[in-house]
């Protein structure tokens, strides 16, 4: 208590504050950005183990014979696939029905707000079809699902084929305590989600679709089948589900033990493991691996067909067979014999997987950093922000000098907000809103429409008058950028913890790039020098930077050309996946992050 | 000043009344930092519905209000809520009564100066006609325009209804009403027990007001004292009595008041009950309850002895108080004392922490509704997130209040000993808080 009421000891640390804060701004930037990537550095890591007891060995006969006669059958899906030209609904519901399912379709209808090029759709029409399989040992109130999509062209035949062997397989045999629903649906996530909203009863995005005719029990676990080969080299595992949620990492433990126990190579980002860890390049591969999960964490898109059950409190992954030039390869046979380890473990579940974490970043497969080690990298980033506030306060005039009734009036504060604000609420609305005016009046199409009106929005905001308050009130005053700058760095700071508290990859990139302009941006800095930086910095550039080490990480790089239509694409998935599926970072982006970086704008430019 | 006021009203209704037909209206009643089981609107309606049918509404562990206070609410027309209503009852309520209240503080401190009571050096302590002419309106605004009220409104919590019939006793209080005051104060205290330590600053007040001096040997003071405590209880006994008849059974002590001491109901709230009791071994649970319960009550007898020449300050703690470490409280019962904040503009240069206090409110408030999610939806965090918030919310309170009441008395003490304080050795002193 005594920093908060003994006045000497406070006046010392007020002054060691003030005079020191420019370096620890710096210091603290550079130690946030190192802790950050000391995370991936093996032994600062923890190796992942097993928490929930009821999975806790892998002691489980797997005997799935039929990956043959499962891929003749996913021969014959794509046979029938190709003859109806979508979804082969009638053959589905007459297979699944002789498997002994009981079987149930739900049809839906979406018209996107604009059409979606990279998928090319529109107007979507489809038909989920889906199994339930009823535990014979057990009430039936809890349930499992195994689904796989029906994609275009020839893509994912062999998982429905899979699906279908494992579903008759499954029927065969009488440990199952919850019922297993096995689920095809159609336009992948568009057709999950209407699965899984006609499941729970909701309807948070408007769509149309037919309620579900029969359910089990409440869902305890999902994972979802890619595959689209005979014969695979590796399996992937997709972790990454809408809004950066990620599933319980006893889900992602269950998937690494039966791989080890079966022998299969897996992956995670597509990287495999590495042991060297102690060399630079193996460093650098986990580095990799997690910076790739960051990204993909903090594009808040769901990357895999399972990330809309993770909105339903629902462990869910999805399981990618991958087919490269690698020697060893891996038959069907024992991908299902790997599905079947791994629902046999999640049928022993007593209750909802909860024990292990939630909130983790993974370098590779056996390996993860908790949340209690990851945040004080953010922490090291917020704690600029609050020390630039304290700075601000305590310029050298005594307490809160800046707060007092003879401070700049409220009006000339609130303008520059209110503005940037607005700014903000356009740039959520107009785009989808002044589409058909655009497409009218300018020769591009719809998709096209959308992304540059944002543009145009975006950088408009830069050119706003945002010297506003001079009307009001004559000259900015000195204080008045003060107060300004005090408010644009508390609001960042909210803005940025709640960020990370939801999805902290996205709140640490927002960070890694606000957090600077924040800290040193005033009036009296070079002003061309400061506004190219700051637009080099702003949220939208930054989006740029996120596509272009993404390419990179990956491998693929892209040339400018085409980094930049990548760009282009990637907002429209934003601006769509927030219409579609909910998902948060286009509005988070829109009205918050955008009106708060203007602010900052706005006191570059107070005069 | 009455114009500004109407204006105020105006805007405070115009706003609510938009939200209750936003899509937000449907949203807010279900956020358990706004409504708690004991205020919940649609409680309400379930109890009413249950009356209807002819079935005790205490039936059942739903309905938590007394009876014949929710009746009215039952006929009332529902173009204007009584919550709105409610609201802007209190809001001027708490502008006369601060009205009234900054008058006599005003005359009290004319006569101090006539009779050159305050040291020469405290001139620049002196508070002004011209910054105390707008602190009603302020006190008002803050009561209207805080987001906190309005969420409270909006999901039509009926904290809103205790809040007014606080601010109605505090307006007779302050007018010297003393049967006024006694019959407010029973009817707050039938409502939520809670207000039952708010008996002695009323009764400070309207002492001083009659000029009686606190004085164990006088027996004006002792009359006095008596026929105040006789009003209060008589009137406590009359309502109690009421809601006996109307439903012809005692159900309601223990449906109301067993619930708010006992607290059964351990649904997360901005409180510090929740999560103590939920993990608390079954056999402590009865000297915990006791513990806390009479915190609440305790800091009565401290705060009246060293407040006692200062009432109306008195009365500010203790709604704060209550506010901070009832069992089920909601952002309305906050909302309430921070309406106080502006009549104590003055001691704003002795406040020492507010920018930091503040800070944290307005951060916790955001962080609220984010760790819920991340607990209750998407099931990765879980309640140890959200206590943490409620407990940093909760310190920043006790933080606020305690700067108010040091604040408070360090202006008295200057007011007495003079601004400038010198050592015994002539050099400049600083007053320590340890």
């Amino acid at each position: 208590m005594g920093l908060l009421s003994d006045p000497n000891r406070r006046r010392a640390l007020t002054k060691l504050l003030t005079r020191l804060n420019a370096p620890i701004c710096v210091m603290c930037y550079l130690a946030g950005v190192a802790w950050f990537m000391g995370l991936a550095f093996e032994p600062f890591t923890l190796r992942t183990y097993m928490s929930e007891n009821a999975m806790g060995s892998t002691m489980v006969e797997e005997r799935f014979p039929a990956g043959e006669r499962a891929l003749a059958t996913g021969r014959e899906f794509a046979a029938h696939k190709k003859k109806v030209g979508g979804m082969p609904v009638d053959w589905l519901v007459k297979t699944m029905q002789s498997r002994g399912l009981e079987v149930f379709t739900q049809s839906f209808t979406r018209k996107l707000p604009f059409p979606d090029e990279n998928k090319e759709r529109y107007m979507v029409r489809g038909t989920n079809v889906y199994g339930i399989l009823r535990a014979p040992r057990a009430p039936r109130t809890e349930a499992l699902v195994l689904s796989a999509p029906c994609s275009e062209g020839n893509n994912n035949n062999q998982a429905v084929g899979l699906l279908l062997g494992l579903a008759q397989y499954f029927r065969s045999q009488i440990h199952w305590a919850k019922d297993i629903i096995f689920l095809v649906n159609e336009h992948d996530l568009i057709g999950m989600q209407a699965w899984l909203e006609g499941y729970h009863h909701t309807n948070t995005t408007g769509g149309d679709w037919s309620p579900l005719q029969g359910r089990g029990g409440s869902i305890q676990a999902a994972l979802s089948l890619e595959l689209s080969s005979d014969v695979i080299t590796s399996l992937d595992l997709v972790l990454e589900g809408l809004n950066g949620q990620l599933p319980n990492l006893d889900l992602a433990n269950l998937f690494y033990a039966f791989c080890q126990k079966i022998g299969v190579l897996c992956t995670i980002q597509g990287k495999l493991q590495r042991n060297d860890w102690d060399t630079t390049s193996g460093y650098s591969h986990a580095a990799q691996t997690m910076m790739l999960m960051v990204l993909k964490q903090a594009s808040g898109r769901p990357w895999g067909d399972h990330g809309l059950f993770l909105r339903y409190h629902i462990e869910a992954a999805s399981i990618r067979g991958i087919n490269s030039f690698r020697q060893y390869k891996t038959d069907t046979t024992t991908i299902g014999r790997l599905l079947e380890g791994m629902y046999r473990k999640l049928n022993n579940l007593l209750e909802r997987l909860h024990q292990s974490y939630f909130f983790y970043l993974m370098p590779s497969l056996s390996r993860f950093v908790s949340i209690g080690y990851y945040m004080p990298a953010f922490g090291l980033l917020a704690v600029i922000l609050l020390l630039r506030v304290s700075f601000h306060l305590w310029d050298n005039r005594g307490f809160y000098f800046y707060l007092t009734p003879s401070s700049p009036g409220v009006l000339s504060i609130l303008t520059p907000v209110v503005i940037s604000h607005m700014t903000g609420v356009a740039l959520y609305t107009l785009p989808i809103l002044s589409q058909e005016m655009a497409v009218q009046h300018f020769p591009v199409s719809e998709t096209e429409a959308v992304v540059l009106t944002a543009i145009a929005i975006y950088t408009a905001g830069l050119a706003l008058p945002h010297n506003t308050h001079r009307l009001l009130q004559g000259e900015g005053t000195e204080e008045g950028w003060r107060v300004l700058k005090l408010v644009a760095l508390l609001y960042l700071a909210v803005l940025l913890g709640c960020t990370a508290l939801i999805n902290f990859s996205l709140g640490f990139i927002l960070a890694l790039s606000l957090v600077p302009i924040a800290a040193f941006i005033t009036p009296h800095t070079p002003k061309a020098l400061s506004a190219a930086i700051m637009v080099l910095l702003s949220p939208g550039c930054t989006l740029l930077y996120c596509v272009f080490v993404f390419q990179e990480l990956q491998e693929t790089p892209v040339s400018l050309q085409d980094g930049w239509m990548l760009f282009l694409s990637v907002i429209s998935q934003g601006i769509l996946d927030h219409a579609l599926y909910g998902s948060l970072v286009y509005p988070l982006l829109a009205l918050l992050i955008y009106p708060c970086w203007l602010l900052l704008w706005n006191i570059l430019f107070w005069k | 000043m009455a114009a500004p006021l109407t204006l105020l009203l105006i805007v405070a209704v115009t706003i609510r009344a938009v939200l209750f037909r936003s899509s937000l209206a449907e949203l807010i009643p279900e956020r358990v930092e706004v409504v708690s089981p004991l205020n919940a609107w649609k409680r309400v309606v379930e109890g009413l519905a249950l009356l209807d049918l002819g079935v005790s509404p205490y039936a059942g562990d739903v309905f938590h209000e007394v009876s014949p206070l929710s009746i009215p609410l039952n006929e009332s027309n529902p173009s204007i809520h009584p919550s709105i209503m409610a609201d802007a009852l209190t809001a001027v309520a708490l502008y006369l009564a601060v009205k009234d209240y900054n008058k006599t503080v005003f005359r009290k401190q004319k006569y101090a100066l006539e009779a050159e009571r305050y040291p020469l050096d405290c001139l620049e302590l002196i508070r002004t006609p011209k910054e105390m002419y707008y602190i009603p309106l302020k006190v008002a605004m803050f009561y209207l325009l805080n987001p906190f009220t309005i969420l409270s409104c909006v999901a039509k919590s009926t904290c809103g209804l205790n809040n007014a019939v606080i601010a109605l006793f505090i307006l007779c209080t302050v007018k010297g009403s003393s049967l006024m005051s006694a019959i407010f104060l029973a009817l707050a205290t039938y409502q939520s027990i809670y207000p039952l330590t708010l008996f002695a600053p009323a009764l400070l007040y309207l002492l001083q007001r009659l000029y009686i001096p606190v004085n164990w040997q006088r027996s004006s003071f002792w009359l006095f004292t008596t026929q105040y405590t006789f009003m209060y209880l008589g009137s406590l006994c009359v309502m109690v009595c009421l809601s006996f008849f109307l439903l012809s059974s005692w159900d309601f002590l223990s449906s109301v008041y067993g619930f708010i001491l006992s607290v059964p109901d351990l649904t997360p709230n901005i409180g510090l009950f929740w999560y103590f009791f939920a993990e608390m071994f079954e056999h402590f649970r009865l000297f915990f309850i006791c513990v806390f319960q009479i915190n609440v009550f305790f800091y009565t007898i401290p705060l009246s002895i060293k407040l006692k020449e200062h009432p109306i300050f008195l009365i500010f703690m203790q709604i704060a108080i209550i506010s901070i470490f009832k069992s089920y409280p909601t952002v309305g019962d906050i909302a309430l004392y921070m309406a106080f904040l502006p009549a104590w503009n003055h001691l704003y240069r002795f406040l020492r922490n507010i920018f930091l206090v503040s800070v944290v409110l307005l951060a916790c408030s955001a962080l609220f509704p984010v760790l819920w999610h991340l607990w209750i939806y998407a099931g990765s965090a879980n309640s140890n997130f959200y206590y943490a918030i409620t407990l940093l919310f909760n310190v920043a309170q006790i933080l606020l209040v305690s700067d108010y009441f040091y604040a408070y008395l360090r202006r008295e003490h200057h007011l007495t000993h003079g601004l400038y304080l010198k050592r015994k050795d002539g050099s400049e002193a600083t007053l320590v808080l340890k």
